[in-house]
């Protein structure tokens, strides 16, 4: 297939689950911040959320604080931020656009659909309430899209390139998130606990859709070690490190089978899915955390570098 | 329109398809009807539609209009004329696939009692006859693609349809790309050779090294790839010369010359304001006639006389006293109509049929029927989409 057709598709499917993720980011952000203050301190969750969506940088080129209103606003309606919500929609749909006959119907109708409909909420909403219905809408209309992919599709090349830009842009958002909040997940000899990390805890999980997984994989209560090993280590856990790296290395090898020819992205996905199986929480501890997921960021832009190199240019 | 008229209509339209191809060649080849006089030198060489470049260069199997688009009114039952020849890019032809669709869909009924000759095969008559002009170095199974601006285009929709249709990659310039004469696409396999261009750009856009530097639409060295015969253009650069409305009244001649034959489609008689004579009767008739820009298409700046007001009329002929050279005139023709639908009931609209004519290697393919377009405006006789014309599915009856 043309390469520029590949490269449409994966983006697409990485602004589609972008968007979806900020709506997870600022959802938790809200409830979070509508706790009372004696269980959240004084930590500022509106500037953690612009950390964790990866935009501190721009975002404070424009503003002098971060605040519910401002943050918002930026995360999800600004056209000046070029990973806000609606900036991902409306690339999403011209990708879509663009490749219009290597869509599915389905796929068409639902990345269509929500654009025109994103149309409806302008400058964004008036309140609160509504704001919540919004963040529901953007995962539902991800849900969607994602649904139609993947029940609709030819099992071919279009197919696979359109998931590795689904599970290359997760494993970037878990790692993110893991990036920003990995303080409060140090072992337990760490002075931690209390209720305003509980929370956060809390947070996370809600964040990857991971809170009801927790319980059911470990059936105690939250412990921050055992967040890390679901978004890290578990491979039952959709959004962890390990299961992406296991689609993206399936995926990758449905490509090589089909083009009868292996490249530098097998060999790196592999190497990545590798040392994920053979790592286990408490060396990632003795390590470092937050290095580990510092390196794990850098490895997985370096694999998403390859796979342009080698396929989408 | 019955099964004979419509064979009549199509020898017609091979003969004139024919004839462009001999012209085009000769044009850019030996020039002969140049030098027997009957068409004059600087309505050629003096044309913007006249590519240089294409001078003693040969194309595949000699062809250079492999799609034309041959805009066809009736006057009578039996007297078809040619309004214009389209050797350009022609477009339309999604309409006529398109409006057959919905007919099957809405009145199955009609086409179960009528024996109505079919269209669908298009996309196969077409990419039948691109393959088979591929160069004579391509494998057996040449690789075609379509060409297109891209999104903004406004026929974008038709470009992607045919190419979903035709079963061929829909490429933008940017996919593709030239190495030792030779025109590759990007794919996620790698460079992969490109033996056909169906490209729905125009000339001056192909190629930034040879035409406009700044079109980004193009692809940088296509036509030295063309030029060394590795790649097939369809349509050939330069086919702009054969369509021009001032050469068009030359056609009855240009058949003549080259194929030793009548005429069997009718040109409409023409006056060329860069003709003395034909100005003067111009000027003194603009009321009775349709004056036309030479090089102007899409139906804009022309003047319709019988519906034009004094004003209109009066301000067209300064217009053509100032540059008689870019103006024909023609009589105002009485265009067959057509039972349309309209908001208080069914009401007769003027319209126009353009068959899509293929020229191959193995032959010319018409499909039976083509793209009839409707003046909606009561009276009208301009059928362009772009100016309010609708269109209308066509029937050959079988047998």
């Amino acid at each position: 297939m043309l390469s520029r057709t590949a490269d449409n598709l994966y983006w697409l499917s990485r602004y589609v689950e972008r968007a979806e993720y900020l709506a997870r980011i600022l959802d938790a952000t809200q409830r979070l911040s509508a706790l009372p203050l004696a269980y959240v301190g004084t930590s500022n969750e509106w500037e953690s959320a612009v950390a964790t969506a990866g935009c501190a940088h721009a975002f404070f080129k424009l503003y002098d604080e971060a605040n519910e209103a401002n943050v918002t606003d930026f995360l999800a309606f600004s056209t000046a931020n070029s990973s806000s919500i609606r900036s991902c929609f409306e690339l999403a749909r011209g990708n879509a656009r663009a490749v219009r006959t290597a869509l599915t119907m389905e796929m068409w109708d639902a990345i269509n659909g929500t654009w025109l409909e994103l149309q409806r909420y302008g400058n964004g909403p008036t309140s609160r309430e509504e704001f919540s219905r919004f963040l529901r809408w953007v995962q539902e209309s991800s849900l969607r899209f994602d649904g139609s992919a993947y029940r609709t599709m030819l099992r071919n090349d279009a197919y696979w390139f359109s998931r590795l830009g689904v599970y290359v842009e997760r494993a970037d958002n878990t790692a993110r998130i893991l990036d920003v909040k990995y303080h409060l997940l140090l072992p337990e000899n760490e002075r931690v606990g209390g209720p305003l990390d509980y929370f956060q805890w809390a947070a996370i999980l809600r964040s990857v859709s991971a809170l009801t997984a927790y319980h059911w994989v470990y059936r105690e209560s939250l412990k921050p070690w055992l967040v890390a090993d679901l978004l890290i280590l578990r491979d039952e856990m959709p959004r962890s490190l390990s299961s992406c790296y296991e689609a993206i290395v399936r995926n990758l090898n449905s490509i090589a089978g089909a083009y009868g020819r292996q490249g530098t992205t097998q060999r790196q996905a592999r190497g990545i899915r590798t040392r994920l199986q053979n790592s286990r929480m408490d060396g990632i501890f003795q390590r470092g955390l937050h290095e580990f997921i510092g390196e794990f960021i850098v490895e997985n832009n370096r694999l998403g570098a390859s796979i342009t190199e080698q396929f989408l240019t | 329109m019955a099964g004979a008229e419509w064979r009549l209509l199509e020898k017609g339209l091979t003969q004139r398809v024919n004839a462009l191809n001999a012209f085009i060649k000769d044009i850019y080849g030996a020039r002969e009807i140049l030098r027997a006089g009957l068409v004059p030198d600087d309505l050629v060489f003096r044309n913007p539609a006249f590519r240089p470049e294409m001078s003693g260069q040969s194309v595949p199997h000699d062809i250079y209009v492999h799609v034309a688009g041959i805009d066809i009114v009736r006057v009578d039952a039996e007297t078809f004329y040619v309004l214009e020849d389209n050797a350009r890019t022609p477009s339309g032809v999604s309409y006529m696939l398109e409006n057959r669709e919905i007919m099957m869909r809405l009145f199955p009924e009609l086409f179960s009692r009528h024996r109505i000759a079919p269209v669908e095969n298009y996309p196969d008559e077409l990419l039948a006859t691109l393959k088979s002009v591929a160069p004579s170095a391509a494998s057996r199974d040449p690789n075609v693609v379509l060409l297109t601006p891209g999104v903004f285009n406004s026929a974008y929709y038709e470009h992607s349809f045919l190419a979903d249709k035709l079963g061929v990659e829909l490429v933008e310039g940017r996919d593709l790309f030239v190495k030792d004469e030779v025109v590759y696409m990007r794919t996620t396999q790698g460079p992969q050779r490109v033996d056909v261009i169906y490209r729905r750009i125009d000339d001056d856009f192909l190629d930034p090294l040879t035409f406009r530097p700044d079109s980004a639409l193009g692809v940088p060295g296509l036509m030295s790839a063309s030029g060394a015969g590795n790649v097939t253009l369809a349509n050939a650069v330069g086919t702009g010369i054969a369509d021009d409305k001032a050469i068009y009244s030359f056609m009855p001649e240009i058949v003549k010359f080259y194929l030793g034959e009548e005429p069997l489609l009718k040109t409409v008689p023409t006056w060329r304001c860069r003709e003395e004579e034909h100005l003067a009767y111009v000027l003194d008739h603009l009321p009775e006639l349709v004056v036309k820009e030479v090089h102007g298409s899409g139906g804009y700046g022309m003047l319709i006389g019988p519906a034009a007001s004094k004003v209109g009329i009066e301000q067209f002929r300064a217009k053509l006293k100032t540059t008689p050279k870019n103006f024909i005139a023609q009589p105002t023709l009485a265009l067959s109509t057509c039972p349309t639908c309209i908001e208080q009931g069914v009401a007769p609209r003027h319209v126009d049929l353009r068959p899509f004519v293929l020229t191959g290697r193995d032959g010319v393919r018409i499909v039976p029927g083509g793209l009839t377009r409707v003046a909606l405006k009561e009276g009208s006789l301009v059928v362009n989409s772009s100016q309010g014309g609708g269109t209308k599915d066509t029937w050959v009856l079988d047998g």
